[in-house]
């Protein structure tokens, strides 16, 4: 009684393949921990880190979070290749159905919420608030706290390896097969608690942004002039608001269904399962809008840099993310055309699904534009850029084809769907978080990514997405639908043969980014960015040092056109230091949001275990460390002008400007100019 | 002291640049929160809408709604917010114990309105009509709870500002956090008229 349904039975002792994944996965945590603990890096780690409320640092904790799960992610889709090439004429591969069911599953859940997500939202917390010329976001605590949220979700998650076990449901979990009577183990509650955490983050982190870009804005930005990585953010915020609060209605309702016995999607007592489907797309199409709209602003922005032009049609590209974000909500029948909703209804679906088309059009006929008479310079983030190109447009024709009703009755949950999806969101949302990972890495840290070994990445990883997953078109086109353990079809086996190839040439791919990482850090004095602008930037994140000190800017920059910095440096006054710092309104760094993740962890833990009176506790303590919070008076402070200008000191020195022509400024001048700057802004 | 501090602050805060966490920011991300909010009672009234009639050969709402009973209930509620509305103009004369009293009366109000909620499901449950009944008496109980939910919370919202008010007074923080608890118990107020009408004057027809 007093574990719930937890005894030691839920620790797979007898499946070699998790106990060694665990061991594996300990091993590393006990060498990360014994590293930290060696150089006494706790308190560090603690205090600039965890506890931290730095916009900047919370992305870069997003990221770091995005890069782990996409190599967990990896792990299960590289599994899921070897079932699938090992499982033929009368071979049962390595994986019993009941675990490769959960390898499917976690990979979509971990692919989309905990990697994707995360990428996204870490990329938007670095760049969001320097875009706009803000000093943080609107509420950094707030931030904190989703940050936190989502590792007691990953944390959620990643227990379910060895503590029990995933659903094995597929990620969409659709009822009734993730009701309590087809799924009576603890898979399902693993996935909506784990769901529910996260997506409450999210939530929270959208509306933090809305605000940000609403209320924080530098003076003189106009909205039509804010740049267009923060426009395409802004929409994905405004799609989360809107659908996110339905994901959390739908995973209530199956919960109340599991644990209190109601009936709103069993097949007995009058409940609905397609209800279900319905409530979960109306959420889940959105979603890929959500993930793949940053993407095109970082598309956006890396062109209209390496090009060293304006963005083409700025307006059109605000208008066309718009038109998608609305679009997006009124297609989301597609996912079930075979669900016998009429012609009628299925032909709206259909043609509202291809009309999205259009507004993406719009962008890549802007983005050649841009690209036209440019001096385009082909760095890392612009061969991603085109590789994305090239690819996504070919997943949109596919998808274009998939939304035509009568031909989704051939190839729904073909392999063919999932060629599509996988084109469209690594070709898409996933090769745009690299570009911009390697696009505003520099600004994040100080030096810049190895270029050799970043084209090395993107070689691998473009050329391994097309051997993946042309062949899962041709499988579809064959006949071979989704979520299979084992096949009997030798016309199947070359085809699944290819894509297991395409799967290593991505893993060279992402052991190519690791060494990346690891290379650019030992060079890192080589690599090194004194500027702050190393691409010649265009907006205001460029305008400030890397890494941008903890208040951004030394002074709030006032804004004139849509490539802010770009205009400070044709007129001359990019690297102007003022004639007096003003102190600065700062936010104190907390723990509380840690220790309400933790909590979470903590209830969540014990609602998928019916421990009851652990969940109390975890309840009470996410009600006290609120209220503490909430009543904690020493949240901020003022950075003090001296300090500032000790700061910016350090900065202008390092950009060859003169620092003692400053103290003449009490003898009348009133802002001295740089004697480099003229040669800085050529750069 | 924060709130000292805000005030401070007010006075050179630069023109039209909001810093974090400012009294206007905070409220126009709680209008985003409650329209997240808002769409959560959408899902929950859509799936009523589509279980309405799925009553598994049990009771449908025309046997079960007591009509004049809610209508009580609903009053109790629509009268919490003009008081609320009372203690909000209050609030902005400075006026501390007439705060505390109209909040007090909000309070009886909304805690009556909770009451009287949790005697018919009570009722309902006795009688043999629970949740699990049927796929309608699920979504009922889902949709309405979802509502007394948030009311609760509102109340122990309320607790703790009337705490918070006795404690500090009306501080600029006080008044912000006042302000959203003032939005949110009106958008309860507006989500019972819906709840009142879809689900207990169409249930009764």
């Amino acid at each position: 009684m007093l574990l719930g349904k937890l005894t030691l039975d839920a620790i797979p002792f007898h499946e070699p393949i998790i106990m060694g994944a665990l061991s594996g996965a300990g091993l590393m945590g006990l060498v990360v921990f014994a590293l930290i603990t060696k150089f006494g890096k706790w308190g560090y780690l603690w205090k600039e880190w965890l506890t931290s409320v730095d916009h900047k640092k919370i992305g870069v904790m997003y990221i770091v979070v995005a890069l782990i799960m996409l190599l967990r992610g990896f792990a299960d889709a590289a599994m899921m290749r070897t079932q699938l090439a090992l499982a033929t004429n009368g071979h049962m591969g390595i994986f019993p159905p009941e675990h490769y069911d959960q390898i499917f599953t976690a990979h979509g859940v971990i692919m989309i919420i905990f990697m994707a997500m995360p990428f996204m939202t870490g990329l938007m917390n670095i760049v969001v608030p320097l875009q706009v010329g803000a000093r943080d976001v609107a509420f950094p605590f707030l931030n904190s706290l989703s940050f936190w949220l989502l590792v007691s979700a990953v944390v959620l998650v990643n227990l379910s390896l060895g503590v029990g076990e995933f659903a094995r449901t597929g990620w969409v979990a659709y009822p009734p097969l993730s009701e309590l009577s087809y799924s009576p183990g603890v898979g399902v509650d693993y996935y909506i608690w784990a769901l529910q955490i996260s997506g409450i983050g999210t939530t929270l982190t959208a509306i933090n942004f809305l605000v940000t870009i609403i209320k924080m804005r530098a003076p003189g930005l106009k909205l039509m002039q804010i740049p267009i990585f923060t426009w395409t953010c802004t929409w994905a915020n405004v799609l989360i608001v809107a659908s996110f609060p339905i994901l959390t209605g739908v995973l209530a309702m199956l919960s109340l269904d599991r644990y209190l016995d109601f009936h709103f999607f069993t097949s007995e007592a009058g409940g609905n399962p397609m209800m279900y489907i319905n409530l979960f797309w109306a959420w889940g199409h959105p979603e890929v809008y959500i993930l793949v709209l940053p993407a095109f602003g970082i598309f956006s922005e890396v062109i209209s840099t390496f090009s060293g032009k304006r963005l083409f049609g700025h307006t059109s590209m605000i208008i066309a993310s718009g038109v998608i974000s609305v679009l997006g909500f009124i297609v989301w029948l597609h996912h079930f055309f075979t669900m016998g909703s009429g012609a009628d209804v299925n032909a709206f679906f259909g043609i509202a699904t291809m009309i999205i088309s259009v507004p993406t059009g719009v962008k890549l006929f802007n983005w050649l534009f841009t690209i036209y008479r440019g001096r385009l310079r082909f760095t890392t983030p612009v061969l991603w850029t085109l590789g994305f190109m090239v690819t996504f447009s070919i997943g949109g024709m596919t998808g274009v084809l998939l939304a035509v009703p009568g031909a989704d009755f051939l190839l729904h949950n073909s392999l063919f769907l999932i060629a599509h999806f996988h084109n469209t969101i690594i070709g898409g949302a996933v090769f745009g978080y690299l570009a911009g990972f390697t696009f505003w890495f520099p600004k994040a840290f100080g030096f810049k990514l190895n270029e050799k070994i970043g084209k090395a990445a993107f070689w691998f990883w473009q050329s391994g997405f097309f051997f993946a997953f042309v062949p899962l078109y041709v499988l579809g086109f064959l006949g071979m639908t989704r979520r299979l353990n084992h096949t009997d079809n030798p016309a199947w086996d070359p085809w699944l043969y290819v894509a297991l190839f395409g799967a290593v040439l991505v893993a060279c791919g992402i052991a190519c980014q690791l060494l990346q990482i690891v290379v650019s850090l030992r060079d890192r004095k080589k690599l090194v960015d004194e500027t702050g602008d190393p691409w010649n930037g265009h907006t205001l994140e460029w305008s400030t040092s890397s890494p941008p000190p903890f208040y951004n800017f030394a002074v709030v920059p006032q804004v004139h056109d849509i490539d802010a910095f770009t205009d400070m440096k044709e007129k001359g006054i990019a690297y102007v230091a003022p004639a007096k710092y003003a102190p600065i309104h700062m936010p104190k760094n907390t723990s509380a949001g840690v220790y309400i993740g933790a909590f979470c962890t903590v209830f969540g833990f014990a609602m998928i275990w019916h421990i009851w009176w652990l969940a109390i506790v975890g309840f009470v303590g996410i009600l006290a460390s609120m209220l503490a919070r909430a009543y904690d008076n020493d949240i901020d402070y003022y950075v003090q002008p001296e300090e500032i200008e000790r700061i910016e000191r350090q900065r202008l020195a390092k950009l060859g400007i003169d620092v003692e022509r400053y103290d003449e400024r009490d003898t009348g001048k009133s802002a001295a100019r740089p004697s480099k700057a003229k040669t800085l802004e050529q750069v | 002291m924060a709130s000292n501090a805000n005030l401070v602050h007010g006075a050179h805060a630069h023109d039209e640049h909001e810093h974090h966490d400012s009294g206007p920011s905070t409220v126009l991300g709680f209008w985003i929160y409650l329209m997240t909010d808002c769409i959560l009672f959408a899902s929950a009234f859509a799936a009523y809408a589509v279980l309405f009639g799925n009553v598994n050969g049990g009771v449908s709402g025309k046997d079960i709604f007591e009509l004049k009973y809610v209508l009580v209930e609903t009053f109790a509620l629509l009268f919490s917010s003009i008081t609320y509305g009372f203690a909000m103009i209050s609030a902005h004369k400075g006026n501390k114990s007439a705060v505390l009293g109209w909040l007090a009366v909000t309070f009886l109000f909304g805690a009556t309105f909770i009451g009287m909620e949790l005697n018919e499901f009570h009722h309902l449950i006795a009688e043999g009509h629970g949740p699990q009944t049927s796929a309608f008496l699920s979504s009922f109980f889902a949709l309405v709870g979802l509502h007394g939910l948030h009311v609760t919370a509102g109340l122990v919202w309320m607790a703790v500002m009337m705490t918070e008010v006795v404690k500090t007074g009306l501080t600029s923080r006080s008044l912000t956090r006042l302000n959203c608890l003032s939005l949110f118990w009106h958008f309860l107020d507006i989500v019972w008229i819906c709840v009142f009408t879809v689900v207990y004057l169409k249930g009764a027809m």
